[in-house]
């Protein structure tokens, strides 16, 4: 590619909606800088209407995401997992050119890679783990089962590029939620290519719905829509606490509060994140006596 | 097919005699006061207020009217037990004391049944059948518990989260306290309870039970009170955790307090349950379970099935037998061991369940009530039931808490469920059909906490229940309902 008189094709960094990389209905953007001031990109900067644009795709989307097999799930995150590492130079060089050193930047890539096949093999075993069939004293045959939540919207690290947003989207996808996420802030770009190794791995148009934009202007419609069941935010100080949980009360939203997790460590995966956007469904049936 | 054919004359001079539960073996004080460290102590301020007997309006007891300093004094109490001995005792010593509980309350279980039905006006017959022996299942069922949370957390280790806040209706007076107190204490946290201040006399009798069963002071402290004393608790600097059941707008209130301050909470809040019933289910059954949806504890129910979907080419029939037997029905003295349907909780429960059955007809519903006689003195309501109402009705959408039925048919399957979820709420749902696919189908569909598939208003220990939604967050009972209640972290 960069021969010395061919000049480079840079690439237009979109969000992504319903399956579709449109711009910010608000044509506004955001400039992305490296350290020497020089500009990397533009990158959108995403308004409320393209959140309820989001959220509108993630609530159609949702019921048939639920309805697929834990197996099909679980191979469309594997699939996931396959494309990113075809794309793995790619990712590499966004997070250098955003400041990361390339040992580190190899680093979080491949941890995101087995990150999203951790969470693909738990796509058809947390139901096991976490149900439950339940001996009531009457002649009942009484069972509890996890459901996803519904639609969840996650403000993901802003201290990643790609781990903490992965780290985050996979559990919520896994468990049949579907989502509308907020990039990183400093480092946004490795955000929408994730959602073109997303587009290229069958998984359905709504399921995962990418923006990126101000945490400070967004964070306040991520918490309060009234048509998202569940919100994740990640950043630790107290003033995003404080909000989001006192907007979500709107509508009883769920509240992860995921604050300060290293999420390049292995020991932050665990199946207690997918039951964080589950809910648990107890049915009654009489058996006779 | 309309009319049912042998239909019983109940109103031919079949009067049943009364058969009253006697209250000569109960033991009931004039005062109450706060049980804080193991001890009952005065409230600061020597304030009390009247506990009612809303059958007749007399009253029972004074109790006392906690406030700041008090609810300080009982969460100083139970900070105290928390950090010297409950976390300290072995997790098996724990679960002893729990098991004590529930045995202690098995050995007076009629007089909490008395006491229960007095005190809030559910019929002798529930509190005697459902609450009390449902209320020491409870105990029982969590005892075990407490030294084995290492298997309900596969690769975590659970620990207690401290003190306890927690704050429950009037519906269930003691078996709300059961299911609050109870996995509390089997993870290891100490608790600080209010109950609702129209029935607080059985969490005070729950308060001897447990000084009988030599509990360490302060491992439960109970505060009676209203909303302010609640509000005390809620927002008091001090505790972990606060547990909630009640509606949905108190709910969001507390949610928001707790906004930036770190506490878990658990909500169960409001429903408006759908009882879906297809022209396939075994009708009878069916009505039985619409009775028992809406009229069971007067339908102060969260998880009431308040509305009826009913397939359109059954509606004449199940509605015809529904009124029939709503005639059979008896309203009346909730100490009487025939009564069917207590007393309404309190004048103001009964002015709400009014303003609606007002707001149903101006709407356009058509209401019928069950011709019942209702005593003259105490709070009642005749069972009631309201046709032609649209999805848009707020007798349709919103929260009675009465025996208030609002019913609505549909032709198919998919109109059904999209009916039953059309609200904010999802706490419970029922579903009566012979055929077992359907069944599956709806049960999967519905988006509550809670189903009954022909059946409807069960419960136990080992089940949980919670909802989605605006129903509420978090599972009370069974397995489930102890993630509330601890910190999972690495093993």
């Amino acid at each position: 590619m960069a021969s010395a008189n061919r000049i480079p094709v840079d690439k237009t960094y979109k969000i992504y909606i319903d399956g579709k990389f449109p711009r910010t209905e608000s044509g506004r953007y955001l400039s992305l800088l490296d350290k020497k001031e020089k500009l990397i990109a533009n990158v959108c900067r995403s308004s409320r209407k393209d959140f309820r644009n989001a959220v509108l795709a993630a609530r159609k989307a949702q019921a048939g995401w639920a309805k697929a097999s834990a197996y099909l799930r679980g191979q469309i995150l594997y699939r996931i997992a396959e494309m990113l590492e075809g794309r793995a130079e790619q990712f590499v060089a966004e997070l250098t050119m955003q400041g990361n050193t390339r040992r580190r930047a190899e680093k979080e890539v491949a941890t995101a890679i087995d990150r999203l096949i951790y969470y693909a093999g738990w796509a058809d075993k947390y139901q096991q783990v976490f149900s439950s069939v339940n001996p009531v004293s009457s002649s009942h045959f009484n069972f509890s089962v996890l459901e996803p939540t519904g639609v969840v919207s996650i403000i993901a690290p802003d201290d990643s590029g790609l781990i903490g947003l992965v780290s985050n989207v996979a559990p919520a996808i896994v468990g049949g939620n579907t989502v509308v996420v907020l990039a990183s802030e400093a480092m946004p770009l490795c955000a929408i290519s994730f959602a073109e190794v997303l587009h290229a791995s069958d998984v359905p148009a709504g399921v995962v719905n990418v923006l990126t934009g101000l945490r400070s202007e967004l964070t306040e419609q991520f918490a309060s829509h009234m048509d998202v069941n569940a919100v994740a935010y990640t950043d630790s100080d107290q003033t995003t606490a404080c909000r989001v949980q006192t907007l979500a009360a709107e509508n009883i939203k769920h509240v992860v509060a995921r604050e300060a997790i290293d999420w390049s460590s292995d020991s932050s995966a665990n199946p207690y994140l997918i039951r964080d956007t589950q809910e648990v469904k107890t049915t009654w049936h009489p058996i006779g006596s | 097919m309309a009319t049912p054919q042998n239909k019983l004359a109940f109103d031919g001079g079949w009067d049943y005699d009364p058969a009253p539960e006697s209250t000569d073996h109960i033991k009931l004080q004039k005062r109450y006061e706060l049980f804080i460290g193991g001890e009952f102590v005065a409230p600061g301020k020597g304030r009390y207020f009247d506990s009612i007997n809303p059958a007749n309006e007399k009253k029972l007891a004074r109790v006392a009217d906690a406030d700041e300093a008090d609810v300080d004094r009982a969460v100083q109490a139970a900070r105290k037990a928390y950090k010297g001995v409950w976390s300290r005792l072995p997790a098996k010593e724990r679960g002893k004391y729990i098991f004590r509980i529930a045995r202690i309350m098995q050995e007076r279980a009629r007089e909490f049944a008395a006491i229960e039905s007095l005190d809030g006006g559910k019929p002798i017959r529930e509190s005697r059948d459902v609450d009390v022996p449902l209320a020491a299942a409870h105990f029982f069922y969590y005892a075990g518990w407490a030294d084995k949370l290492e298997y309900a957390f596969p690769g975590r280790r659970a620990r207690p989260l401290g003190v306890a806040g927690q704050v429950i209706p009037w519906n269930f007076p003691l078996l709300m306290a059961a299911w609050k107190i109870a996995p509390a204490l089997a993870c290891g946290n100490t608790v600080v309870l209010k109950p609702a201040e129209t029935t607080p006399l059985t969490a005070l009798k729950l308060a001897e039970v447990i000084a009988d069963a030599g509990l360490p002071p302060g491992v439960v402290n109970i505060v009676t009170g209203a909303g302010k004393t609640g509000a005390a608790l809620v927002t008091h600097p001090d505790i972990d955790k606060v547990a909630f059941t009640g509606s949905t707008n108190v709910g969001r209130i507390i949610q928001r307090a707790l906004a930036g301050t770190g506490k878990r909470y658990t909500l169960e809040l409001g429903g408006k349950a759908a009882n879906v019933i297809f022209e396939d289910a075994a009708i009878d059954q069916a009505v039985e379970g619409i009775v028992n949806g809406i009229f069971f504890n007067q339908g102060h129910v969260c998880c009431a099935g308040s509305r009826l979907l009913v397939q359109e080419s059954v509606a004449d029939e199940v509605i015809e037998k529904l009124k029939s037997r709503m005639e059979t029905l008896i309203v009346g003295d909730p100490m009487d061991k025939n009564t069917d349907i207590g007393a309404i909780n309190s004048a103001m429960q009964l002015e709400k369940i009014e303003s609606y059955l007002k707001i149903g007809a101006d709407e356009g519903g058509e209401m019928h009530q069950s011709s019942a006689r209702l005593p003259s003195k105490g709070y009642w309501c005749a069972p009631t039931i309201f046709t032609n109402v649209a999805q848009s009705n707020r007798v349709v959408q919103e929260e009675i808490f009465g025996p208030v039925l609002a019913i609505q048919t549909f032709r198919t399957f998919d109109e059904a469920l999209t009916k039953a979820n059309n609200t904010p709420y999802g706490l419970s749902g029922g579903v009566w059909t012979d055929k077992g696919a359907k069944i599956f189908k709806m049960t999967q569909g519905l988006r509550a906490g809670v189903i009954w598939a022909n059946t409807f208003n069960k419960f136990d220990p080992t089940s949980p229940f919670g909802g989605y939604k605006e129903s509420g967050v978090g599972r009370e009972g069974g397995l489930h309902g102890l993630d509330a209640y601890v910190r999972l972290g690495a093993e």
